[in-house]
């Protein structure tokens, strides 16, 4: 840091020497800019996710009596929140600990059957030329841009009609088809990259299809697999709008969003219980994306980069 | 250069389609591949079919019916077809006004974006201390539970205890807080001219940005990393000021990804349902067309009205999604 200061000291000290030309004042400017936008970005994206702990360990009187307050004494803060959001409903509590059970149930069941369809099918699709691939990859991208929204209605109707609205099996259904397509786009670009010349070595030691894939492309494609599995746990686990529309009548079936969008319009939850119930939604999340940030940012990148 | 029935994997798709259909004898091991390939696709494209291209096209057979929520169990596929609701549908102004502030909100997100995650991306250029933490942290808003967010942002502009309300009435010198979620519009006066801002909107608009700027802000700065450092010295030593430099150097190195950028996001914002639903419900003059599709299938139980609602969105993002498929895809996979 200190070399930092140094630097723009003596850049203004020539700066002061020589005539102020455009490009000294331009320099100038941009790199005290520079400092002020990352100090800004910075509090932007940061403030709102304090703001959301801090709220969790205070009772919601404190907040009430000093709603401005930035920090908690010692004597306030308390997580009874915590237990009181995780609670079964019938301990008086908000149940989280069951919602957080049913997204881990529907989230890891979406991760697996998707992985299961994706990885034979992005392998077709990198490898294999077979009738209609061309067609098939167009039909993923049209799906990966159309609106949920369109969707909504018939697989509202259609799951009702079966009785299969307000299960998790139904909900874990949809997500996986609409996270399939997303998925084998991103691990067809990884397929891509290896190169194709393994597999034909492995032909010709007398490999068949299969063992090729098991015992060649899929270690390769490890990393990708892990990140893309991680990439469909996060869609799944902050999914909202199915899970509204399938389990809002079932609550022992609610999602934590689900949970917390329902709780959050009552007046008897008080705000700080829910921040609690925000924390641990938003927690497991942050604790994936902070793990495996590289590889996620790739894939980020890689698949929406075709989308 | 395509005579081998494989063709080159970097670029398979338009070298074999030819071939295929000019296949005068292919091999068994071609077969073979050809069955390899539909067995390993096809669990996929079955449930892809069952469970999304069969709806869409439900939706639209739906849009067609008198349906409701309640003779639900008793309509058959061989309903009436009629075309009331789309009478209905665009003779009601509810729909344009939707349709309108859903043009507003998309466009408006999309551009305050797409700009934030630039400045951000130019700012993030050059390494520095900890600059892999401020990297990471930019891409939390974008990450992070929809809902969890949602919450906390009513909670910050909440007019009784929301501490955005309590530093500006206290800081700032606001007479009295503002209602920033459910309040459709306010005077506001700036420099002695007096505008009328709809507040509920610029909110859901000002959420929109920051949620999404960091996809921008990781887009651009890929693209960044890949602009070769001569360009810039070259400039550099012919005396191209820093400004001058961005606009003639690098801008038009960013072009074609602020491009993609814009029609991605956009197509995700015109679409985007949980944002404002969880933000205003859809009051306060923010109901986008798929809060409205949602609330006519939920509220008035009208399948009917609301499916014609939600394939009048999707034709209109149709022309969009074609128009990037002509004029985007196509690059990108020569590239």
């Amino acid at each position: 840091m200190s070399t930092n200061v140094r630097t723009r000291r003596e850049r203004g000290a020539i700066a002061a020497r020589r005539p102020w030309s455009r490009d000294r004042v331009e320099t100038l400017i941009l790199t005290i800019l520079r400092w002020v936008v990352i100090a800004g970005i910075l509090l932007v994206t940061l403030f709102p996710f304090y703001y959301m702990i801090i709220l969790s360990v205070r009772p919601i009187s404190s907040l009430l009596q000093d709603p401005g307050s930035l920090w908690v004494s010692a004597s306030e803060f308390s997580l009874d929140t915590y237990t009181s959001v995780l609670q079964n409903p019938s301990e008086g509590g908000q149940g989280f600990l069951i919602f957080m059970r049913n997204s881990a149930l529907v989230a890891v069941g979406t991760v697996f059957a998707t992985l299961l369809l994706a990885i034979p099918g992005s392998y077709a699709i990198s490898r294999l030329d077979f009738f209609g691939r061309r067609k098939v990859s167009a039909l993923f991208l049209a799906v990966y841009l159309f609106p949920s929204i369109l969707l909504a209605i018939p697989l509202f109707v259609f799951f009702t009609r079966i009785g299969l609205r307000g299960e998790l099996l139904g909900l874990l259904l949809v997500y996986v088809a609409q996270v399939v397509p997303v998925s084998i786009y991103m691990l067809r670009n990884y397929f891509e990259t290896i190169p194709i010349s393994l597999e034909e070595a492995a032909s010709i030691d007398g490999a068949n299809r299969f063992t090729i894939m098991r015992r060649i492309s899929l270690p390769l494609a490890m990393p990708a697999i892990v990140s893309n599995g991680l990439y469909i746990f996060m869609i799944a686990w902050n999914e909202f709008l199915f899970a509204l529309l399938f389990l809002v009548e079932s609550r022992q079936n609610w999602t934590v969003s689900l949970g917390l969008s329902q709780l959050a319009g009552s007046i008897e939850v008080p705000t700080t219980v829910l921040m609690a119930g925000s924390v641990i939604l938003t927690l497991p999340i942050i604790i994936i994306f902070f793990a495996a940030e590289r590889l996620l940012t790739e894939g980020l990148t890689a698949g929406a980069e075709k989308g | 250069m395509s005579t081998t029935p494989r063709g080159d994997s970097a670029a398979p798709a338009r070298d074999s389609a030819p071939v295929q259909r000019t296949r005068n004898k292919r091999s068994s091991m071609a077969k073979a591949e050809q069955r390899a390939g539909l067995t390993l696709i096809s669990p996929t494209l079955i449930i892809v079919l069952v469970l999304i291209v069969i709806p869409i096209l439900w939706t639209i057979m739906l849009s067609f019916q008198q349906i409701r929520l309640l003779n639900l169990r008793t309509a058959g596929v061989l309903g009436n077809y009629t075309v009331s609701n789309f009478a209905e549908v665009f003779s009601s102004p509810g729909f344009l006004e939707a349709l309108i502030i859903t043009l507003v909100y998309s466009v408006a997100g999309t551009g305050l974006a797409i700009g934030l995650g630039l400045v951000t991306a130019l700012a993030l250029r050059k390494p520095f201390r900890g600059r892999t933490f401020v990297r990471a942290a930019t891409l939390i808003p974008y990450v992070a539970p929809i809902v969890a967010v949602t919450f906390v942002w009513t909670t910050m502009l909440n007019p009784q205890f929301g501490i955005i309300n309590h530093w500006g009435t206290t800081f700032l010198g606001w007479e009295e807080a503002v209602p920033f979620l459910s309040e459709r519009q306010r005077e506001v006066s700036f420099l002695g001219i007096t505008f009328t801002v709809p507040t509920a909107l610029f909110t859901v608009i000002a959420f929109e940005a920051w949620r999404s700027f960091p996809f921008a802000f990781l887009f651009l700065t890929a693209r960044l990393q890949a602009v070769p450092a001569s360009l810039d010295e070259a400039a550099r030593v012919d005396g191209a000021t820093p400004t001058q430099r961005f606009r003639y150097i690098l801008l038009p190195q960013l072009l074609p990804t602020i491009a993609v950028l814009s029609v991605l996001r956009f197509i995700w914002t015109f679409n985007s349902f949980d944002d404002i639903y969880l933000l205003t419900g859809g009051g306060a003059g923010t109901e986008v067309v798929a809060v409205r599709v949602y609330n006519f299938l939920i509220s008035r139980g009208d399948i009917g009205a609301a499916a014609a609602q939600a394939v009048v969105l999707a034709a209109i993002l149709a022309v969009l999604v074609g128009i990037y498929l002509k004029f985007f895809a196509k690059k990108e996979e020569v590239s």
